[in-house]
């Protein structure tokens, strides 16, 4: 029953890209594991542990045919709206948020796992009703529900990040199967309506915060002082890098959130405009190389599956290289492949699986 | 599995020459090009052209926050007396990158500060595993004369800063240490506790008292600066600011004169006198004796400072008025005749008899006075404390019908105060020692609870509290010992109103019975209390008398019994009896009669009141 033709289809080139990201990520984990005198570098290891697990992820994910999601589609959606649900009644409280699910020593982020359950299950729906005319507004109405529940769940955690990267791939999955100029301006003209009027309704610090994220030097101690601090460390590389290991901002602990959400400031100070240019062109590669295979995708729920996976890449990329240079707002966004986290590396590779599922069955005819 | 494609669903669309699909994936290429472009733009111009710039600011590490602390609000009397500020103090730190050499710094620093320089050192070994840009603290409050020493030779000393900080100074010293409370750092539990989420590392917070229960208010918002320094770490200029918020103040309830008055007549002895505002519920003095000088924990103390306060047998720290639990011994029979004539089981002319002793199931409950009081009625019963009469007035009662009225009296539950670590006393029932114990109740318990012995326990604070409410009708105040707060430019917050708790079971003709046998107490021929009778001021009271050892028939000498266990002595009492300014409780521990330990205490207090009213 194993067909010959998918070995010889297999996408080395994806494979050797999500390699090539997986060994940038690992080595600046390491390098910045190293600060805060933290000599036993217990992140990079764990990381190093959850590469592995992600490797048998991808792997299982792409020996079934994609086609078989399609089936199971919703159930994935409903086994994670209901993690969302338990996360809020018994997840584990950090810093004011609760987004972690604790079994014994590992702990999982079930908002991670949602970010691919939502495209599963735009890419079924939007298969069997997108047209070349577009969708009309009843279409939407079952996306919109679809979009809202986890949304909701998770910005009730706190986690505004992820709420925000959740609806960005799916608005750009929905724009993509096009929407009918209609229903266009009248989501378009119902946004200019609501949101000033739920701007009136927020309360004073409710504002305050919005504002804050928007503009990080409102809050000079505490978002404000990161970007500088980042902004410095990235400059800092100038052309080639102070040299691996060598940053001086990470290692003082200068820099916030070293291990995660600034982790390409490590990177840049470590290697420079060299290395970064190099990392940003890996990611590009790998973007392309997904809209490839979308592009050779024959059917309908493989492609927009496809499309879906490169958005998540492409936003949580542009997002976090966008936040730790100041030009976008602090969010809690994992950078692809380098920052520190469990569930964010496993839905990473299984979101590589999936792609190498997709392409390697292109010239299969069922 | 194949599906049927619906007649213009995408998968007819999307053939490889499909031109539609085609520019719908380019046109989602021209949208990631750019935004590439533009992240190696910035990197671009963050990394080549300005990097030289950011190279240089990496080196020297020099954009750092410095937080700014907040003024902690103030704690003044009724009449607006100081009674917490805020003093500077010199805090001497060391930020070992910047100075350089360390060791010709640390010999000139130990020379102009006289601190040895083995000192020195200890204090910077400890802080290795720190980055060496954060300044290591070396001594707290160094004084000013020091301070002018280490100006002049500034030069000498790379690296060595002095912040000045805001430290707690109790005005008073000793008084009203256990309403105030102290502040300290906040400790590794309380940082973990949802109470305390948003606090930080290394801040003070309240430990005790208003400085505990009211730290929300008094602690107010930290700010901050982003500052740029130069090479040896002194500040080139500041680049924003964030100021910080000061605290709230706060206005307590009580007169500083009236609770020095109360503290000074508790000298000496071990106990706690509480007067309050018998209809509004504001506590007019609260001490505990003997107190403790909260500037101890802001200046630090030796282990065995800290060690013979912690030991102390007769417990410094705490706040006796809310926190300890005696018998409320015959201060109980209010209660019992409460129950008594209520409940019909006598009336105001009910007599029996008491020849000194009451048998009950083979054993003897005696009377306080051996030689009996013949025959009583309530009225003198109460005045008098006859343990017989209250005996039998219990046993008609039973256990179960004067706890209700006890806990109605608000015994045996929480007063409600403003302070944290209150404790709630105790009111036996049935049910309860069933449950707690595990055996049935005895009949002859009862008798031990209807005179206030037996299980039955309270603070000073509820015994005032349910005079209080004798005092002013029958009306169960909450007890408040902050009345206002006020933000710092002097705008007031918070007002605390009088709140009502709830209402005694009793009529007015019942309650006017007891109120006269109270006055009796300290104006009646043979009142237990007639020693707390001033001229001029009409007193009401009740005395009371706390075994700490049961009362055998031949131990009846309590001068001959070792001091601790010789009986609590209790008072409580209002004045004037009728409108009622004042109520006051004051327990004496083993100070033998409630009459002659407690008494004059409560009517010095009171008069001390009406003179300062006078005034």
């Amino acid at each position: 029953m194993f067909d010959r033709r998918l070995v010889q289809n297999f996408d080395w080139t994806l494979l050797i890209i999500a390699l090539l990201l997986a060994a940038f990520g690992l080595t600046t984990l390491y390098s910045a594991a190293r600060a805060g005198f933290d000599t036993t570098q217990a992140f990079y290891f764990k990381q190093l542990m959850w590469y592995g697990v992600g490797l048998l992820i991808m792997i299982a994910s792409f020996l079934v045919s994609y086609k078989r999601f399609d089936q199971y589609a919703y159930s994935a959606y409903a086994i994670c709206v209901f993690l969302l649900v338990a996360v809020l009644l018994v997840g584990k409280l950090v810093a004011g948020s609760k987004r972690w699910l604790v079994f014994g020593p590992i702990s999982l982020q079930p908002s991670e796992l949602a970010k691919v359950a939502v495209i599963l299950v735009l890419a079924r729906y939007y298969s069997r009703t997108a047209s070349i005319k577009g969708m009309r507004l009843r279409d939407l109405v079952i996306p919109v529900l679809l979009i809202a529940v986890p949304v909701a769940l998770i910005v009730k955690q706190p986690d505004l990040g992820t709420a925000m990267m959740i609806l960005l791939i799916a608005a750009s999955l929905t724009v993509f199967v096009k929407i009918e100029k209609r229903a266009m301006i009248a989501i378009g003209s119902f946004g200019t309506v609501t949101i000033p009027m739920i701007w009136l309704l927020l309360k004073g610090y409710q504002k305050q915060r919005i504002l804050t994220f928007l503009e990080p030097d409102r809050d000079p101690l505490g978002a404000g002082y990161h970007i500088i601090q980042s902004k410095i460390a990235i400059g800092a590389g100038m052309l080639s890098g102070k040299g691996f290991l060598k940053g001086t901002q990470n290692a003082l602990s200068f820099l916030p959130e070293h291990q995660t959400d600034f982790i390409f400031s490590v990177l840049a100070e470590d290697w420079g405009f060299i290395g970064s240019a190099t990392l940003l062109f890996l990611f590009l590669m790998l973007i392309v190389w997904s809209l490839n295979i979308a592009h050779g995708c024959r059917d309908a729920f493989g492609a927009l599956l496809a499309i879906g996976v490169t958005a998540l890449i492409g936003w949580e990329v542009f997002i976090n290289v966008g936040m730790v240079m100041g030009l976008m707002p602090v969010v809690g966004i994992p950078l692809p492949f380098v920052s520190y986290g469990g569930s964010a590396i496993l839905s990473m590779m299984l979101c590589m699986g999936i792609l190498m599922n997709i392409s390697m069955r292109k010239y299969l005819i069922e | 599995m194949t599906e049927a494609p619906s007649q213009n669903s995408f998968l007819k669309i999307q053939t490889p020459d499909s031109d539609w699909y085609k520019r719908r994936i380019i046109g989602l290429f021209c949208f990631v090009l750019p935004g590439f472009t533009f992240l190696l733009l910035r990197l671009f111009y963050l990394q080549i052209i300005d990097g030289e710039n950011f190279r240089r600011l990496s080196e020297n590490n020099c954009i750092r926050l410095q937080s700014i602390d907040p003024p902690r609000g103030l704690i003044f009397d009724r009449n607006g007396q100081l009674l917490v500020d805020n003093r500077p103090s010199y805090d001497l730190s060391i930020v070992v990158k910047d100075a350089r050499p360390l060791e010709g710094t640390l010999q000139h620093l130990s020379q102009y500060t006289r601190i040895p320089l083995e000192l020195l050192r200890e204090g910077i070994d400890k802080s290795l595993n720190q980055p060496s840009f954060k300044p290591v603290l070396l001594k707290q409050d160094i004084g000013r004369d020091v301070l002018a020493a280490l100006e002049v030779k500034r030069f000498d000393l790379p690296g060595i800063v002095v912040d000045v900080r805001l430290r707690r100074l109790y005005v008073k010293s000793l008084s009203a240490a256990h309403i105030l409370g102290y502040v300290g750092e906040i400790s590794a539990d309380e940082l973990k506790s949802v109470k305390y989420s948003g606090y930080k590392r290394g801040e003070l917070i309240g430990k005790s008292g208003v400085e505990k229960s009211f730290d929300n208010y008094l602690r107010g918002e930290r700010g901050g600066r982003q500052i740029e320094v130069n090479v040896t770490g002194q500040l080139v200029r500041v680049l924003k600011t964030v100021d910080a918020v000061p605290g709230n103040n706060i206005y307590l309830s009580f007169d500083q004169r009236i609770q020095k008055k109360a503290e000074d007549l508790l000298l000496g002895v071990i106990g706690s006198a509480v007067a309050m505002d018998p209809t509004t519920g504001f506590i007019l003095a609260m001490a505990s004796s003997p107190s403790y000088d909260p500037n101890m924990f802001v200046d630090g103390f030796s282990y065995d400072q800290w060690e013979s306060l912690v030991k102390n047998p007769s417990h410094p720290l705490q706040n006796k008025a809310i926190q300890a639990e005696y018998p409320p011994a015959s201060t109980y029979k209010i209660i019992t005749a409460m129950a008594g004539l209520e409940e019909g089981v006598i009336d105001e002319k009910t007599t029996l008899f008491c020849p000194g002793g009451y048998k009950f199931a083979d054993r003897e409950y005696r009377c306080w006075k051996k030689g009996g009081h013949g025959t009583i009625a309530i009225g003198r019963a109460i005045a008098e404390s006859c343990d017989v009469f209250f005996y039998q007035v219990g046993l008609r009662l039973g256990v179960d019908r004067l706890a209700t009225y006890a806990k109605a009296a608000g015994l045996g539950a929480l007063t409600g105060i403003q302070l944290e670590q209150e404790s709630g006393g105790l009111i036996p029932t049935s049910v309860w020692k069933k449950r707690r114990l595990g055996v049935a109740w005895q009949g002859g318990e009862t008798l031990s609870v209807s005179i206030g012995q037996g299980y039955n326990l309270a603070t000073p604070l509820q015994l005032a509290t349910m005079i209080s409410s004798i005092a002013n009708g029958g009306t169960r105040v909450l007890p408040l010992i902050v009345m206002k707060i006020q933000n710092a430019s002097g705008e007031t917050i918070m007002e605390y109103q009088p709140q009502i708790k709830g209402y005694l079971p009793v009529s007015t003709k019942n309650l006017d019975i007891i109120k006269k046998g109270l006055w009796e107490v300290v104006n009646g021929k043979s009142g237990t209390a007639r020693i707390a009778h001033i001229d001029g001021i009409d007193v009401s009271g009740k005395t009371g008398t706390a075994q700490v050892f049961s009362r055998k028939a031949d131990s009846e000498n309590e001068a001959r019994r070792a001091q601790h266990l010789k009986s609590h002595a209790w008072f409580v009492a209002y004045a004037p009896s009728e409108n009622p300014k004042i109520a006051v409780s004051v327990l004496v521990e083993h100070g033998e009669h409630g009459g002659s330990a407690a008494g004059p205490i409560a009517s010095e207090l009171i008069r001390e009141y009406f003179t300062e009213k006078a005034k």
